[in-house]
């Protein structure tokens, strides 16, 4: 590491960061303002891990919330306003995948290993009622006659 | 002298494992006198890396900085608790906890385990000395704790700040005993697997073993979102990081386990399915374990580590797993399922317990991994996040919840879905009327919350609804109710509590996810601000001294609806060592409601302050508590001891004819 990037390192272990979403951002308009909150949530913030911009502390996460009212503002529809981020930072962004080729396995992994799972039951179920139309063993039908002399004599 | 001796007892510990699984495994047949050789080794290898574990600890307390490892994640100042848990606050020590966990539940299987057939505890101690030896073999070559420094620093580099709290001290220690105790599990299915001894008995033997790994589990997860909620300073308190996905999934696989090895006990039953659960589950912790230890994933869990490390671990598991799967696959189809049953019947109700939880763990593994797969294969990179896994997964538990009220209520073999039905039409009626009530008070935010709180009403109040017919509450005299409740068995009270946790959680979960408010502004000291019908004000703004941070404190005064006055203290914190900044929020409880309140950072000479109100939030954890509970108990019913008293032997055959 150059004393350079140490140097960076230093420096940005001691500013303080910057917050999650703060007052100065807040729109005016409450329902863009949620629509922006929802937007957010759906975001990741890219630098960090696992969280959404709405959540995070870092400064690009903030850009991004500026990013996004900026876009609601001029008057982009959600949808809009998603793919602009998208297409500036790419797929990755998003915190739910899309649907598409690449994320087909992924979508349909649950219901497909859902009806695996009931087919198998099915089939394991025909294994098995079949066996039990073969009747008694000899050792069984002699126990069943035993304990049925058993009761009658009481 | 203290750390070669806890150097040399992880080598010996190390030795003795291994001859251990060596003898287990291959001379399994010998009889009680192996058994009790092996037991003892097993007590040996507890006692040994009990004292090397003791060594770090003591270096790290006394704050000895020729240790790499204290030396790198100590701090002379810091408080004497976080010492000790600053032991396992990094990837060496958090190994030795691991292998300490692992010896830990060999002993237990030593000690209370007599009554078990010789053959099957030979085998068991010797799988699980394998496990030992592999893990402790990967220590000591790859990522040895007592490492020595030949010009140790005068101070050490601190823990990690966010580290620095009573949750390191309690969460890892609970987690591990959790998905490490599985291990045991995972030793009992190899042992059956290679004996052949794969019936009722075996099942009664393994699951106290898996109901307090489960415990453990559940509290370390608990304790882990509740520790995340308080301390990350924004008041989530699950985020289907993959790490916190790798510990959730042996809990979903673990509870899948608990109830088919019920089928397998009682109606001898789902015996292949349950040995390839058992395996499974300790699977998915070693899965765990190589995600936070192997530096491809990025999270907040995971330690930084070298790219080797992970090649080792993944070896390890694929040789374990492997090797389990291939006798799995070798003995599966010599089995003959008995116990045949209707699909409506108790059997079939846990069998469709474990489609969807199984289908839930797949689930959640594919979300997990997809991501790294994809972007292996085709180098594109998308997320999977929260959204993702909101919604997979509450459609997968959503019909589970639905059916569960009705599984304890349905008879073995044959049961009557619709007298089951009948019985529960009051807590049904019920759970409808307070969803409703709810909904139209607090209003319906998100369309989905009514049909969440109808499913916790109705998993709440359905548990306790077999409880109340049981006992015929209101039909007779309430004492003769009391003493019929009191005569109920056990297993008929976990059920009932551990589902009636369930439901807890799931309403906690809806009612934060529906009703939290938040309010995010400036405001000065001598200001007020409101949120949810609680004043908030700002009263003086300090700065504070800490043992090793220096703390911006803001001083709050929370006056309640009802008239109650809180003082909340919310700090920023600067550790002097790593110059680390920390946010502690305030945490104010209200019944099971909380104000959550966090000081943000100055903004134009004024202060910016983020005030959440969480609706019954205490319900999410309070419910895993009371789920834990019912494990507990279960735990001491005498049905269900460890190692497993004779009258299992007696009962046995009169369930099998």
């Amino acid at each position: 590491m150059s004393w350079r990037a140490l140097l960076l390192c230093l420096m940005m272990a001691f500013s303080s960061p910057a917050l999650a979403l703060s007052p100065d951002e807040i729109l005016s308009d409450p329902a863009l303002e949620s629509r922006a909150r929802d937007l957010s949530a759906g975001l990741r913030c890219l630098v960090c891990q696992n969280q959404s911009i709405d959540d995070s502390d870092a400064e690009l996460a903030r850009d991004l919330r500026l990013l996004v009212r900026e876009r609601l503002v001029a008057g982009d529809s959600n949808e809009e306003a998603e793919q602009y981020i998208v297409d500036r930072y790419g797929e990755y962004v998003l915190l739910n995948p899309r649907l598409g080729p690449h994320t087909l396995v992924l979508w349909i992994a649950a219901p497909l290993l859902l009806l695996v799972g009931l087919v198998a039951l099915v089939l394991a179920r025909r294994r098995t009622a079949r066996p039990q139309a073969a009747g008694l063993t000899p050792e069984e039908q002699a126990v069943l006659d035993q304990l049925r002399d058993d009761t009658e004599r009481r | 002298m203290s750390i070669e001796l806890g150097h040399f007892s992880l080598i010996l510990a190390f030795a003795i494992s291994l001859v251990s699984a060596f003898g287990g495994l291959l001379l399994w047949r010998r009889g009680e006198r192996l058994a009790l050789v092996l037991g003892q080794a097993a007590v040996l290898q507890f006692v040994l890396v009990g004292v090397a574990f003791l060594a770090l600890v003591q270096a790290f307390v006394v704050s000895d900085f020729s240790l790499a490892l204290a030396a790198n994640h100590s701090h002379s100042l810091k408080p004497l608790i976080y010492k000790i848990s600053g032991v396992w606050g990094n990837h060496e020590g958090s190994m030795l906890l691991w292998i300490l966990i692992l010896v830990l539940f060999g002993a237990l299987v030593a000690a209370f385990g007599r009554r078990l057939p010789s053959d099957l505890a030979s085998l068991v101690l010797g799988t699980q000395s394998l496990l030992v030896a592999a893990f402790a073999g990967f220590t000591l070559l790859t990522s040895n704790p007592f490492e020595r420094l030949a010009v140790p620093p005068l101070e050490g580099a601190d823990l990690n700040p966010i580290l620095q709290d009573i949750g390191l001290a309690i969460h890892p220690p609970l987690l591990y005993a959790g998905y490490v105790g599985f291990s045991i599990c995972f030793s009992f299915a190899v042992a059956a697997l290679i004996s052949g001894r794969i019936d009722q008995a075996w099942a009664r033997w393994v699951r106290p073993w898996t109901m307090l790994s489960w415990v453990f589990l559940t509290l370390g997860i608990a304790m882990g979102s509740y520790w995340a909620y308080y301390e990350l300073g924004w008041g989530g308190w699950w985020f289907w990081d993959p790490v916190e996905n790798a510990s959730f999934m042996p809990w979903l696989a673990g509870t899948a386990l608990l109830h088919s090895a019920l089928v397998m006990e009682k109606r001898n039953a789902l015996k292949i399915w349950t040995i390839f659960l058992a395996i499974i589950t300790f699977s998915l912790s070693l899965l765990g374990t190589f995600l936070v230890r192997s530096g491809i994933l990025t999270s907040v869990h995971t330690f930084a580590s070298d790219p080797t490390r992970g090649l080792v671990i993944l070896s390890i598991l694929a040789i374990l797993i492997g090797g389990a799967f291939l006798l799995f696959a070798m003995r599966a189809p010599m089995l003959r399922q008995g116990g045949l049953f209707a699909p409506i019947s108790r059997e079939g109700a846990l069998i469709l317990n474990n489609l969807f939880l199984a289908t839930a763990v797949g689930a959640v593994l594919v979300g997990t991994l997809y991501p790294l797969v994809l972007d292996a294969l085709t180098g594109t990179t998308i997320s999977v996040g929260a959204p993702f896994f909101d919604f997979t997964f509450g459609a997968l538990m959503a019909p589970l919840l639905l059916v569960l009220p009705f599984g304890p209520l349905l008879a073995w073999k044959r049961a009557d879905l619709v007298a089951a039905g009948q019985r529960l039409m009051g807590m049904a009626a019920l759970a409808v009327f307070l969803t409703v009530l709810i909904s139209a008070l607090g209003g319906v935010s998100i369309s989905l919350a009514p049909l969440g709180l109808l499913l916790g009403f109705w998993v709440s109040l359905g548990s306790v609804a077999e409880l109340i017919e049981r006992a015929k509450l209101g039909r007779i005299p309430l004492g003769e109710s009391l003493r019929r409740l009191a005569g109920l068995p056990r297993s008929i009270w976990s059920t009932a509590i551990g589902h009636l946790g369930l439901g807890l959680t799931v309403l906690g979960i809806v009612s934060v996810s529906a009703w939290e408010t938040e309010i995010v502004t400036t405001l000065n000291p001598g200001e007020t601000t409101e949120l949810a019908g609680y004043s908030i004000a700002f009263d003086s703004f300090e700065q504070i001294p800490g043992p090793n941070y220096l703390a911006d404190t803001g001083i709050f005064t929370v006056t309640a609806p009802g008239g109650g006055m809180a003082r909340l203290d919310a700090e920023r914190r600067i550790y002097v060592a790593s110059g680390t900044p920390t946010t502690e929020a305030a945490i104010q409880t209200y019944g099971l409601s909380q104000l959550y309140l966090q000081l943000g950072e100055p903004l134009d000479d004024t202060h910016v302050i983020r005030v959440w109100h969480k609706p019954y939030i205490l319900l999410i954890w309070i419910g895993c508590l009371v789920m834990s509970g019912a494990g507990i108990l279960s735990l001491t019913d005498r049905r269900l001891r460890l190692g497993a008293p004779q009258r299992a032997r007696k009962a046995a055959p009169e369930a099998a004819s």
